[in-house]
């Protein structure tokens, strides 16, 4: 057996909610039971890892013999003893709980900075992080650079805000430095509140001092003694990191007075968010720190003026601070490598939706999307064809098919009526109604809005209730219109992002599906199938076996038939549920 | 206010409202302002919000205590205590302001030596506040650039109102806190004219405009704009009145406006004065509690009903409009007191309003410049000796009227009556926000009577479990002059042994229970501090 | 100073004053329905929206300060157009009242809606339903009229430094109340009914006493306290039928809720209204004429005073009278009676 053997277990939450703690716990029932002391013996070492990206095949389990690395997925706590016994202690892998080519692609393509540690290094140790140059970004930045200089350097790497503006991050911080106060704030933003963004959770579980590092580098170059990371209180395990990390960097100097010898002083206090959407807005993350009503106010004054207590503000993006200490310790210049001519570095998205590989990706900036989709997504699910995919979150918008060359980044999303938002890409296919969609964001946004300005307060409400009555088949004619003049106007008078932003979706699907949204009005059918009071229910008579599932199933007694024969709908009952169609095995019941 | 005149020759609050909000440090004495001044109330809020630190000093935790900075609770009657002991801080760590003091006063020798005695130790003892607070209070206030003192009859109804008000004074000298913007020494009116009903001299000693009656060219001026003699000796106050109407030599009496036998302290007392009147006239707009006793009884306008002006308490006097007719037969009091006149012999000259207003400046030298024109749209601050004159928001500016200003040095004296074995309680008496002075007009409105309908005791909550008292439980209260029954209110308003009791209710009327003792200067009785019993009823 | 351009006119203002300000001064009138001068700037309603050169939205007036240079459009098609929305989305969420509405002809929305022609509305939708009755004596609450300007909660919070009623709830549902929606119970400064914009907050006491074409307005001060404040009296056939406030006075507008709710007594059936008079010893009053009232006293006073000299009489006067009676009655017992037995009860 070989001395030198590493075994990583993913413990995210995704990997947690697979049973990484059963797993992590087996492996050392196992280990000892063979007489390996694994926390003990230098030999043989199990460490918790952040997420990779590829939650779907939880729990990932990499067993390096040699630095041999062999990766497992799908592992369950009941499989450990194999493992240990078959790979561990005789030396050969486990092939059938390999992964296959597919992980591999979906990881080669990708350009990792931000997650590069994640999932290599036990996020609760400081000195995992240290062993892969850590902290060395921001004692770079005091003992060789003046705050001036770290903001040339940040200006100078092009970074841009990653929480959905994309304001250039430099270009901020200056404007922060150069106001003066007795007193400046840093706030880390990690409220998250897109429906199905995961990125900055990830980071935070994965690796959270480059959090803590990027933050101390921008309270030095602004002239910040304090710190907030506004975070969710939905994210127990990224705050319990958190917390972990923030007192192993006090005890290590990294945070507290004269920090490295110099007269900097910087620290960070944690507060929880209540999960509103909206709290994620910075003038409204603001006012829940001071504990008001978590509401957006108007900008100018923005934060970087007057901010949190009313004192200048630097507000970022946990992704954005993450990859600051990479942008000191190698340099703006190899930062402004990566990535397109106007957007700098990588951005990580939380890939979703009809695609076979789902999860979390980071790649660079101008990548083609058609090379995410299919490269790195491994394609659509099934053998259907793509529709769209959706972008930027709920107040993002659609891409059709003729743009899958776009090179993906701030600039191009915007041209074709999306964003970049935080990183959310939803795959849609065939089987998606595009009205439906447009919908189901309203739904989330116009609940989202805090309810201050009248058009995002009312406006979204409007939209809603008029797409909700065309995917009911009650649409009228001059719908399309009313629809396009409302999300107009929102967006030209809402006082925040949300409003302005929330028409989106609607906008791009009536740009790009507008025959979607006829079909619906005009011949009231729904073409993908989705949006139930259009559709009917048949039975084909010739697949019909009479088994009578469909009538058992049937909540309105709508279906007749003897055993034997076949079966009959009357449309007049329909409640059109579907219960018919999801419990027929012949697949005679059809919807249309 | 007396008081206030003697030392600066003038007796109205220094400062104008407006000034409030821009003051660096408010000191709140015995003024429940919320309640009683609710829009001077509103800028101190906002004179906190801008950064000012507000000291409460109040028996009680009243509402403003919420924006203070500090709040001294001291023992009901023991004002002086605590500003002398304030004062004799502020000589100890020279914060005194000398140049002031060197150039605009006098007598600071003697009053220095009168404060010596009062080291904070020694004030703690008498005031129950603790010494430190005492020395945060003078440090905040003294150092403050521009400091206010507000007050209201929490300090100026005691036995001692007077030397209530000297202290405030002094204090306000020591620090050089007069006759610029933001600060002063500022007693709060309780009702809307009582500034313009001193100004107007319904006073025994004083003219219009405080000339004094004994001063013969004052008379003069007056008996040539009158036509008749005036009398030079000076006249009985409200409260000497009560004791000769007791005695018999007072026989007849005029009251306009006023219900005393609610307002004033020792309820029966009073009861007892009126009865024994040859004849009681009363006016008013309701028949009240001391209308019932009258044997002529006229129907007066209310304040909506006729034309003419109030003197707000920060001296600015403002126009009252007539906005309806008055009920029935109802006459303004001015047409009333004219025809009265006119049927004893004598034109008083004064067919409207405008016409006493000038006859009014005309005698008085702070109002010769205002004509109801002048004051129409936002009135005018008095003095406002010419007609080009824009009226004065803050007095003082380089000097007093007198001259100089006067340092009073200033014994502690206790109240008249303090607790003992038989009745243990301090009652301090004030107002409730929802209700106002007797209840003639709040009580008749079904709003703020549906809110504040009914009289009640409040006890701390130490006392209350003493006695096994809770909320709503009925209690008697007794004292040396008689017997209220009402609800109890169990909370940390009031201090340990300390009552309060609203005085609004004729029900359970608070003046049953307080004593009529007097200033020996001002003759206000002291209806702030009065020993009481309590008992579950 | 800062120097800019509003509607091709140049102007010139301190530092920190807002384009809305700025255009005020050059009577420029621009629509509001969440702005008060009194209060901080909030920017909800978004009726204010002006154009700046070279800023691709629309901004808010009342909420953007002035910075040198800038070029500021008050008026276009584009600017009447998503006005006119805003206003459209308003009211598509409230109630057809307005005829029976208290505030009708002094409703900023209804104001709105008149000059913008919104008779149709494009956007009719579910509205919003809340039909609870506020139990205290004093305001009525109809939220399903409310706009959501915050000026009730902005005021109550900022100026009264109550904070009796906050926003709750999100988005569509987003409501004014006090916490947990109980009743109101507060100071009842009824500073929010004063500042409400529409008729969503309005007094009990004056609920239906009279519409505002018949109201006479009446400046003079407060009966009450000695802060003075200004108020107007509105009256309707010589009836008191509410108290209000400019804001351009000593008290800003701001009463307490003595000096905006306690008017009731004025209109009070048990005013007197004839002199009454005692005619026999321990008898009841009686009404008397005023000749037989003042005859009466006249006589009386004039018998005390020969047999006992002037000062056996005496005067109380009322710290709430006004000046002028209190000048003639101290006149009146100097030069009639001839005493200085005058004082005033309050002396404080
Ligand atoms: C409705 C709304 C929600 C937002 N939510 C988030 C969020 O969850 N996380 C985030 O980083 N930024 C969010 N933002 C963007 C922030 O307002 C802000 O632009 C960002 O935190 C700035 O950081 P950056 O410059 O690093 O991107 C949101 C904006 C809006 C309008
Ligand atoms: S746009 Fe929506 S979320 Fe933003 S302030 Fe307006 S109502 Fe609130
Ligand atoms: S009446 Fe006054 S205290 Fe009450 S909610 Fe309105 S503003 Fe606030
Ligand atoms: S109640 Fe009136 S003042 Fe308050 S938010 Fe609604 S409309 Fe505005
Ligand atoms: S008045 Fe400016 S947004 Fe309402």
């Amino acid at each position: 057996m070989s001395n030198n053997i590493k075994i990583n277990v993913c413990m995210g939450t995704g990997g947690i909610a697979a049973g990484g703690d059963e797993v992590m716990a087996a492996f050392d029932l196992e280990l000892r039971k063979a007489g390996l002391e694994a926390d003990v013996e230098k030999h043989c070492a199990v460490h918790r890892v952040g997420c990779r990206g590829f939650c779907a095949r939880d729990v990932l389990v990499d067993v390096s013999v040699d630095d041999v690395r062999t990766t497992y997925q799908y592992i369950k706590a009941d499989m450990v003893p194999r493992l240990v016994e078959e790979h561990i202690i005789g030396g050969v892998p486990v092939e059938d709980w390999v992964v296959g080519q597919d992980y591999h692609d979906f990881h080669d393509r990708q350009e990792k900075v931000v997650l590069a540690d994640c999932g290599q290094i036990d996020p609760e140790d400081i000195q995992a992080y240290l062993d892969v140059d850590g902290y060395k970004g921001i004692v770079k930045a005091l003992s060789e650079m003046s705050p001036a200089e770290v903001i040339e350097c940040v200006k100078a790497s092009g970074l841009k805000g990653r929480g959905g503006a994309g304001f250039p991050t430099g270009m901020k911080w200056q404007f922060c430095a150069a106001n003066k106060s007795d007193r400046k704030y840093v706030i880390c933003n990690a409220d998250e509140g897109d429906p199905g963004a995961f990125m900055d959770r990830s980071v935070i579980e994965g690796n959270p001092h480059a959090v803590i590092e990027g933050m101390s580098i921008a309270a030095y170059a602004i002239g910040a003694a304090e710190g907030y990371v506004y975070i969710r209180a939905e994210y127990p395990l990224a705050v319990e990191r958190l917390h972990k990390a923030l007192s192993q960097a006090r005890a290590h100097g990294f945070l507290g007075k004269a920090i490295h010898g110099t007269s900097f002083d910087f620290d960070i206090k944690v507060k929880l968010g209540a999960g509103a959407f909206v709290c994620g807005e910075e003038t409204a993350l603001i006012a829940s720190i001071e504990g008001q009503r978590g509401m957006p106010r108007a900008k100018p004054p923005f934060p970087a003026a007057k901010g949190l207590w009313g004192k200048p503000t630097v507000i970022n993006n946990v992704e954005t601070l993450a990859n600051l200490p990479f942008i000191l310790r190698k340099g703006a210049e190899w930062f402004a490598s990566l990535g397109s001519e106007t957007s700098k570095g990588t951005k990580v998205f939380a890939l979703t939706g009809k695609i076979c590989n789902t999860g979390l990706i980071e790649v660079p900036m101008g990548i083609p999307l058609k090379e995410i989709i299919y490269d790195i997504g491994g394609g659509i699910e099934g053998d259907r064809l793509f529709k769209a995919v959706q972008t930027g979150g709920p107040s993002g918008g659609c891409i059709p098919v003729e743009h899958i060359d776009l090179p993906v980044d701030y600039e191009n999303l915007l041209k074709v009526g999306s964003m970049m938002g935080s990183g959310g890409m939803v795959v849609l296919d065939e089987n998606d109604c595009m009205v439906n969609i447009s919908k189901f964001f309203l739904e989330f946004t116009q609940s989202e809005s805090c309810g201050k300005c009248t058009p995002c307060r009312i406006g979204t409400k409007r939209l809603l209730e008029v797409l909700t009555r065309i995917t009911e088949g009650k649409g009228k004619k001059t719908d399309i219109d009313l629809l396009l003049d409302m999300a107009n106007d929102i967006k030209d008078t809402s006082l925040c992002g949300l409003g302005m932003s929330a028409p989106n979706p609607v906008l791009s699907t009536i740009k790009y599906f507008r025959h979607e949204y006829e079909a619906h009005i005009n011949d009231k059918r729904c073409p993908a199938a989705v949006c139930r009071s259009l559709l009917t229910f048949t039975v084909i008579e010739n697949l019909c076996k009479g088994c009578g599932m469909c009538l058992r199933a049937c909540p309105a007694g709508a279906i007749t038939g003897e055993k034997k024969k076949p079966h009959y709908i009357d449309t007049s009952l329909c409640v059109k549920c579907g219960a018919c169609f999801d419990v027929c095995k012949f697949k005679s019941v059809i919807k249309e | 206010m007396a008081g206030l005149a003697t030392v600066f020759g003038s007796g109205a609050m220094t400062n104008s409202i407006a000034e409030v909000e821009n003051n660096d440090a408010l000191f709140v004495i015995g003024s429940n302002t919320t309640e009683n001044h609710p829009i001077v109330a509103l800028r101190m809020k906002k004179a906190a919000e801008k950064g000012a630190k507000i000291i409460v000093a109040d028996p009680r935790k009243i509402p403003l205590v919420k924006f203070a900075a500090l709040w001294l609770r001291q023992r009901p009657g023991t004002d002086v205590a605590l500003l002398n002991s304030m004062m004799h801080v502020i000589l100890e760590e020279g914060l005194e302001d000398k140049r002031f003091i060197e150039e605009r006063t006098e007598g600071f020798e003697a009053f220095k030596a009168a404060v010596k005695e009062f080291t904070p130790e020694y004030a703690e003892k008498i005031t129950g506040v603790p010494k430190e607070d005492i020395i945060k209070a003078a440090k905040i206030y003294a150092s403050a650039g521009k400091a206010g003192i507000y007050y209201t009859m929490g300090i100026t109804q005691h036995s001692m109102g007077t030397n209530n008000v000297y202290s405030v004074a002094n204090l306000a000298m020591l620090t050089g806190n007069l006759g610029r913007e933001s600060t002063g020494v500022n007693p709060l009116r309780g009702q809307n004219n009582v500034q313009g009903s001193s100004d107007m001299a319904c006073a025994p000693t004083v003219l219009p405009g405080y000339q004094k009656v004994t001063d013969e060219a004052a008379r003069a001026k007056f008996e040539s704009v009158w036509g008749r003699p005036v009398p030079s000796k000076v006249g009985m106050t409200a409260t000497e009145m009560t004791g000769a109407m007791i005695d018999g030599s007072l026989k007849a009496l005029y009251i306009m406006g006023e219900n005393p036998l609610l307002s004033d302290p020792n309820m029966g007392h009073t009861t007892n004065a009126l009865k024994n009147l040859e004849f009681l006239v009363v006016q008013d707009i309701f028949l009240t509690e001391t209308a019932e006793l009258a044997d002529v009884v006229l129907p007066a306008a209310s304040f909506a009903e006729k034309d003419g002006t109030f003197t707000n308490t920060e001296r600015r006097v403002q126009r009252v409009r007539k906005a309806i007719d008055a009920p029935g037969e109802a006459l303004d009091d001015l047409e009333i007191i004219c025809r009265l006149s006119l049927r004893m012999g004598f034109d008083l000259c004064l067919n409207t309003p405008e016409d006493a207003f000038l006859e009014a400046g005309s005698l008085w030298p702070a109002l010769a410049g205002m004509t109801y024109r002048r004051i129409n749209d936002n009135g005018l601050h008095w003095p406002c000796p010419t007609s080009d004159h824009p009226g004065t928001p803050y007095l003082f500016h380089g000097t007093f009227p007198k001259g100089k200003a006067t340092f009073t040095p200033v014994p502690f004296v206790k109240s008249k009556e303090l607790p003992d074995d038989e009745y243990p309680f301090v009652l301090t008496t004030g107002r409730v926000l929802f209700q106002y002075h007797t209840g003639t007009m709040t009580r008749r409105s079904k709003a703020l009577e549906a809110v504040a309908p009914e009289a009640f005791v409040e006890i701390n909550t130490a006392d209350a479990e003493n006695l096994g008292i809770s909320t709503s439980d009925m209690v008697s209260v007794t004292s040396r002059r008689g017997e209220i029954k009402l609800k109890a209110k169990v909370a940390d308003k009031v201090g340990p042994g300390v009552v309060f009791i609203p005085f609004h209710y004729k029900e359970a009327a608070a003046n049953i229970l307080t004593n009529d003792a007097l200033d020996p200067v001002c003759k206000i009785p002291e209806a702030k501090v009065c020993a009481v019993r309590l008992q579950k009823a | 100073m800062i120097d800019l351009t509003i509607d091709g006119r140049d102007i010139s203002v301190p530092e920190g004053t807002t384009v809305l300000d700025a255009a005020r001064l050059l009577n420029l009138d621009i629509p509001t329905l969440c702005h008060d001068p009194r209060l901080k700037p909030y920017g909800g309603c978004r009726l204010c929206i002006v154009e700046l050169e070279g800023v691709p939205r629309p901004v808010t007036a009342c909420t953007t300060p002035v910075a040198g240079g800038m070029v500021v459009t008050t008026e276009s098609e584009q600017l009447y157009r998503l006005r006119r929305t805003v206003i459209e989305f308003l009211l598509s969420d409230h109630p057809n009242d307005c005829m029976v509405c208290q505030r009708a002809g002094d409703c900023t929305l209804q104001e709105l809606a008149y000059f913008y022609g919104l008779r149709d509305n494009r956007f009719w939708g579910e509205r919003r339903r809340y039909d609870k009755e506020d139990a205290n004596p004093f305001i009525k609450r109809e939220m399903e009229k409310c706009i959501l300007c915050a000026k009730c909660v902005r005021v109550c919070g900022e100026v009264q430094a109550v904070g009796a009623i906050d926003l709750a709830y999100r988005g569509f549902n987003a409501k004014v109340c006090p916490p947990y929606e109980k009743d109101l119970d507060c100071e009842f400064c009824g500073q929010c009914v004063a500042v409400c914009p529409t008729g969503a907050l309005t007094g009990k006491v004056w609920e239906a006493q009279g519409r505002q074409k018949d109201v006479k307005y009446t400046e003079t001060v407060c009966p009450y306290c000695g802060c003075g404040c200004n108020i107007t009296l509105h009256s309707v056939r010589n009836r008191v039928i509410r108290v209000s406030s400019r804001e351009n006075t000593l008290n800003e507008g701001w009463l307490c809720s003595k000096g905006r709710f306690g008017f009731e007594f004025i209109n009070k059936p048990d005013r007197l209204r004839t002199p009454l008079i005692r005619r026999r010893k321990d008898g009841p009053l009686e009404p008397a004429s005023w000749d037989e009232a003042l005859g009466l006293i006249s006589s009386r006073f004039e018998g005390i005073k020969k047999e006992h000299g002037p000062d056996a009489l005496g005067g109380l006067s009322s710290a709430r009278c006004t000046n002028e009676e209190n000048y003639a009655f101290q006149k009146f017992f100097r030069t009639v009676i001839g005493t200085n037995n005058i004082d005033h009860c309050a002396r404080y």
